[in-house]
């Protein structure tokens, strides 16, 4: 089923363009804000790595903290472009068409994001370049005697999210070249010259547009499998590891996958409702639309509540000493204790019951409200798995320590959030965030259907 | 006689299929005529030519290049560090399987995006006969004509519906 009204090529041209060949007022405002809060972060990684990791709050035995949660956190937001757009590509979902565009950019910010906190964690990040490095003239680890295994899942990290961030891409950049296209004819000048190298040539013939639509679904049942993998290895980080007991669970690939799409579709609706309302997209971004993502998302959400249980409940049954002092220091000792109830509570309980309702759904303020519970939710159940697993007591661990995250992660982490935002507000300067094309399509497309004496609104849909 | 682009641009869909029936009529070859569009349109919608092509062939090459690189990447990797861990083996198959599995995809994919791009016959960046107006929603039909029978193409086109026609030089033609 279709709502809204029935839309010129002109009028969308207009009205998706308007934020590149007119940006409003507040732009440059709000970048500039964004960037400040960035400059601050990158101020304090800059303390960091000059004074030491002693500035952060890791220390025996929790030497993993707010920088790899919020590693997993923005993996889990990557994974909401394929969800949405190779999903309900494949499925030819007809709601995807104002969804696809941003989920994908989102994608690739939030993949790089990822990446750099990895990179930060290392306290020393130029030793990377002595890890790829191994020419004769560099330094590289290997010549000092230190021999990192090749062999560990940690290497499979990069290599996967990697893949993953190439792919992603990639794929923006091909949905982009018909639309390139447009705004090529649409500006003057150097912006001209650019979008016209871009655009490569396009002309819009049946051949190109034919290969277009095919790229669209071959591309998306390639990206499918890394999505599945990058999520899996980023959880066997943690689920590879026979040491720390809470950790070496069979279930962490499929319940970070689930997670990861739960707060990635959550995030893609928030973005999309700021969009609809800050460039006043209400044609485009339409109720309806909201509403599938809620619908979606219950599916979603009792998938992944489920995968939670069924850890906990594998934890505990066993009665292994080491799982149970893990689950007692997560469920009866606090601080812990609260914040699994808080984020049991923010990330299933409240948001499904707010979904579960129509006037929930279609309302885009408790819409937002409920994405964002979520995220915060699906960030504090990435803090509770890393740190109580490594903060519990353990044989042979001389050093006990309750981790309290200082200024500088705080700071850091809140830099994250700001440069994400900055990155979408920049990027929807300069490409449309909704695929013209598609829009255009679905225009196409649109039809009624006489049953009775009324008249339905309807799409057609090829084979 | 070299041939000349003429480029008719139509407002409805259904003038620009009759435009092409009218051209296959005169005995154009369908080769010789194109539909340009902003947006795409169901496949025989302007009863165009078949478009063959050959892109599923691109991700298979590309997963074979991608699998021999993994398997030499992670196989070399481990022989030229031999560390012995726990007693496993130096060459370990688990190890190479996922960093084997993104090369092979991600070659895969890349493949891909080059057989998209090569099969759309791009980047295309000679300067042909095209209009603005196709991305604000008008349908050209852009016809290869030898050049005494610009002016037969021009009335056809015209005929057929549409609201303007442009030649090479510039300008419009109607």
């Amino acid at each position: 089923m279709q709502e809204g009204t029935p839309l010129q090529s002109r009028q969308i041209n207009a009205e998706l363009l308007r934020t590149i060949l007119n940006s409003p007022k507040w732009f440059w405002i709000a970048i500039s804000i964004l960037g400040l809060i960035v400059l601050f972060a990158m101020a304090a990684a800059g303390i960091m790595i000059n004074k030491g990791m002693g500035v952060t709050g890791l220390n025996r035995p929790v030497m993993w903290g707010f920088f790899i949660t919020n590693f997993v956190f923005w993996i889990g937001i990557s994974h909401a472009g394929v969800m949405l757009s190779a999903i309900l590509r494949l499925s030819k979902a007809e709601w995807r068409r104002p969804a696809t565009r941003a989920a994908e950019i989102l994608t690739v910010f939030s993949l790089m994001t990822a990446m750099m906190m990895p990179l930060i964690h290392t306290g020393r990040p130029w030793r990377l370049v002595y890890w790829i490095y191994t020419l004769p003239f560099v330094p590289y680890d290997y010549a000092r005697g230190i021999w990192p295994n090749v062999r560990s899942p940690l290497v499979w990290d990069p290599s996967a999210v990697y893949t993953y961030l190439t792919s992603s891409i990639l794929f923006v950049i091909i949905a982009l070249v018909p639309d390139f296209a447009v705004l090529r004819d649409r500006t003057t000048g150097m912006s001209n010259r650019i979008y016209g190298m871009l655009a490569m040539g396009w002309q819009g013939n049946p051949r190109q547009w034919k290969l277009q639509i095919i790229a669209g679904v071959l591309l998306s049942a390639l990206i499918l499998p890394v999505f599945v993998s990058v999520h899996s290895i980023v959880s066997w980080d943690f689920g590879m590891a026979v040491s720390v007991k809470s950790w070496h669970s069979t279930i962490f690939a499929p319940y970070f996958v689930v997670g990861a799409v739960h707060s990635g579709v959550s995030a893609v609706a928030f973005v999309l409702i700021i969009l609809r309302y800050i460039y006043g997209w209400q044609n485009y971004i339409r109720h309806e639309h909201i509403d599938a993502l809620g619908r979606l998302l219950i599916v979603v959400a009792t998938g992944w509540f489920y995968f939670l249980v069924m850890e906990i409940i594998f934890g505990i049954y066993g009665r292994e000493a080491d799982e149970i002092a893990v689950r007692s220091l997560q469920f009866t000792v606090n601080p812990w204790a609260i914040w699994m109830l808080i984020f049991v509570v923010i990330t299933y309980f409240l948001p499904v019951a707010i979904w579960l309702s129509k006037t929930g759904r279609r309302n885009l303020w408790i819409m937002s409200f409920a994405c964002i519970s979520v995220n915060i939710g699906m960030w504090l159940e990435r803090f509770l798995i890393i740190v109580p697993g490594l903060a519990r007591k353990q044989l042979l661990t001389f050093d006990w320590y309750t981790y309290r995250p200082s200024a500088i992660e705080w700071i850091l982490v809140g830099g994250t959030f700001a440069m994400v935002s900055m990155l979408m507000l920049f990027i929807a300067r300069v490409v449309p965030l909704i695929p013209l094309y598609d829009i255009k399509e679905a225009e196409i497309l649109r039809t009624s259907i006489k049953i009775g004496r009324v008249s339905v609104p309807a799409t057609f849909r090829e084979d | 006689m070299a041939n000349r682009p003429i480029l008719g641009l139509f407002e409805k869909a259904d003038d620009a299929a009759d435009a092409g029936d009218a051209l296959k009529s005169a005995g154009v070859d369908q080769k010789d005529y194109d539909f340009l569009t902003d947006a795409p349109y169901p496949e025989g919608a302007f009863g165009e030519r078949h478009e063959s092509h050959r892109l599923y062939i691109f991700p298979f090459v590309g997963a074979l290049i991608g699998l021999t690189v993994g398997v030499m990447l992670t196989s070399m990797t481990q022989m030229a560090y031999p560390l012995v861990q726990g007693g496993k083996p130096i060459l370990a198959l688990p190890p190479m399987a996922v960093v084997t599995y993104e090369s092979t995809m991600l070659t895969a994919i890349i493949f891909t995006i080059i057989g998209i791009i090569f099969e759309s016959r791009l980047p295309s960046f000679k300067k042909g006969l095209y209009d603005t107006r196709i991305t604000e929603g008008y349908i050209g039909v852009l016809v290869n004509v030898e050049e005494d029978q610009l002016n037969q193409t021009q009335t056809l086109l015209t005929q057929a519906g549409a609201i303007d026609v442009v030649r090479q030089s510039g300008g419009s033609a109607a």
